[in-house]
């Protein structure tokens, strides 16, 4: 009877776990990043901790402020490098690489039935392969760095099914936007979500991947697609490990359960301040941009690139458009696919991998009066630069407002290119 | 036992629903180690002179979801070095809830009624916050959340263990 969370909890603390029982346990993969490795090496060394409970199975990479802005941030990463060859860290992936949460997963470490625990809130990305994975700050890090384990509750699961088949200019990012309106940003806090129906199977890996990044913009601790084929087609060859899938029973409780149908969906975008004041595009349309922001870790992968690209191919962008691939790898077959040239033949500025606009601490920063349209996940007050205004959209919204320069209904251009 | 947790005693500072750690401490603040800067900027995206008017002991009233949003830590760091003493809020964000545990800022869910300006009382131990009226039953932490607390963090809680 337990759902996928009390499973891989219960194996991972030795002893069969329950919704709200109180476990320490063992982590499988540890990540953290430029931002939060910082403060998460700093408390370790508080500590009097001297060597990492296990160097092959911590992941760092850095993303947020890549490459360094000032010298502060040069300090601070020197620091990071050299502490990760003090501890003979081999997982570390340097600027340039690509954004955490895109990095880990292909290189195999996203895996189903592992727990995972990153310090930054969207590990909950990782839920997309059926791992347990929840974001958490450095002080915790830094406990798992020196012991490789950490206390957690368990949380009671949330069962969200998905059915029906969406329509053209539809994409996973509107559902994801869909859903949190109707849950709410705080509907599943302390909440495992599950996914489950034909639209979520339907999903590539990189849109459950959008599905599950945004998990934590309804409170919840992990949002997790059960794997299947796809999952083991994806980690075909690039598993970093064994792993064994974890499901539900049939009998597994649920404190919540929501059904929807992707057939009722239109394009979506969420509003300035909070990420669940979402509505359809068409009502919001014709709103003015100053700037697009096609990227981060929910929405800058290769197929959110050809998307685009087929949207802008032979036309000019009206609005400033910055696109960043979620990492090197993506850059590398965006730019082998020519997709990258298309891109850049449209006006667009291509910014190295990584967070970029997304936190507002470099680059593409917006001011006072601005407005940006964004394919990230927070659109809280200030985010991007104070007094700018944040929406939040699919690639195929972002690329067709771009185009017009202000918010503009995906399905208009696809169906004009008829 | 006494800890200090059991009689917190402050000015209430009110904020609303879903504050997040965005306003509580922009992105653009965190590369630094540097809690005087975190400190400075609390609370900017909502009210830019708040780190001028708050004041060491003071206490922040909020309503749902407190700290929704990243996991920076630097976000009840803000708060514990610009000198409040506590947060107390209907409900708080995950992350939020184990990052002030961890770096020793008091914290409470509870669903009180009160002023800007009152001077409300918070036991920690029993978790109960009081005002000249009312008092109300918030949650308590368990008893191991507590011990960190006590000890001011978890830094110091690994210390205070391996001397042990």
């Amino acid at each position: 009877m337990p759902t996928i969370s009390e499973e891989i909890l219960g194996r991972a603390s030795g002893k069969p776990a329950k919704a709200g029982d109180f476990v320490i346990a063992d982590i499988d993969y540890a990540m953290a990043h430029d931002g939060t490795s910082v403060l998460a090496v700093k408390a370790f060394r508080e500590m009097g901790a001297k060597k990492v409970w296990n160097p092959s199975r911590i992941i760092i990479a850095f993303d947020h402020i890549v490459p360094a802005n000032n010298e502060t941030a040069a300090k601070l990463q020197q620091n990071i490098r050299q502490w990760v060859k003090e501890q003979g860290i081999s997982n570390f992936f340097d600027i340039g690489e690509g954004i955490c949460h895109q990095v880990f997963p292909e290189h195999g470490f996203a895996l189903p039935g592992k727990l995972i625990i990153g310090a930054d809130s969207h590990s909950c990305t990782y839920g997309a392969f059926g791992a347990f994975a929840t974001g958490v700050g450095a002080t915790d890090m830094a406990e798992i760095f020196a012991t490789g384990k950490l206390w957690l509750r368990v949380p009671q699961s949330m069962r969200i099914t998905v059915e029906g088949t969406a329509g053209k200019g539809v994409s996973a990012k509107d559902l994801t936007l869909y859903i949190i309106k109707n849950v709410g940003a705080d509907g599943a806090n302390y909440r495992a979500i599950e996914y489950y129906g034909t639209a979520i199977s339907d999903l590539s890996i990189s849109e459950r991947m959008t599905l599950c990044n945004m998990s934590i913009e309804m409170g919840a601790k992990t949002g997790i697609v059960p794997a299947d084929e796809k999952t083991a087609g994806y980690l075909k060859g690039k598993a970093a490990e064994k792993y064994t899938p974890v499901y539900a029973d049939n009998d597994a409780e649920y404190s919540e359960e929501y059904g929807f149908d992707a057939g009722d969906l239109e394009p979506q975008v969420a509003k300035p301040h909070e990420v669940d004041n979402v509505s359809p595009v068409t009502e919001v349309a014709g709103t003015p941009l100053d700037q697009v922001f096609i990227g981060s870790c929910t929405n800058g992968r290769y197929e959110d690139l050809e998307v685009v690209a087929r949207i802008l191919k032979g036309q000019k962008v009206r609005t400033r458009t910055i696109v960043l691939p979620a990492s090197r790898s993506v850059l590398i077959k965006a730019t082998e696919a020519g997709i990258i040239a298309t891109l850049l033949k449209a006006g667009v500025i291509i910014a190295p991998p990584g967070c970029g606009p997304c936190l507002g601490a470099h680059m593409g920063v917006i001011c006072e009066g601005e407005t940006c349209l964004s394919t990230s996940n927070r659109n809280f007050k200030g985010r991007m630069g104070t007094g700018g205004l944040i929406y939040l959209s699919s690639p195929e919204t972002a690329a067709a407002s771009a185009l017009e320069g202000k918010i503009t209904d995906p399905r208009e251009i696809i169906t004009q290119r008829k | 036992m006494n800890t200090g947790l059991n009689k917190i005693s402050g000015r209430v500072w009110k904020f609303g629903d879903n504050v997040d750690t965005d306003v509580i401490i922009p992105g653009k603040y965190l590369r630094t180690t540097d809690m005087s800067v975190f400190a400075a900027h609390v609370m900017e995206g909502i009210d830019p002179q708040f780190s001028q008017k708050v004041k060491k002991g003071d206490i922040i009233v909020a309503g749902e979801n407190f700290g929704c949003g990243s996991s920076r830590e630097q976000a009840p760091l803000a708060l514990k070095h610009a000198g409040v003493a506590c947060v107390v809020a209907r409900s708080f964000a995950r992350i939020f809830f184990r990052n002030a545990i961890n770096v020793g800022l008091p914290i409470i869910e509870a669903k009180i009624e009160c002023e800007e300006g009152d001077i409300i009382e918070i036991d920690l131990e029993k978790g109960l916050v009081s005002n000249k009226n009312n008092n109300y039953q918030g949650m308590k932490l368990p008893g191991f959340l507590l011990e960190i607390l006590t000890d001011g963090g978890l830094v110091e809680h690994r210390k205070k263990k391996a001397l042990q």
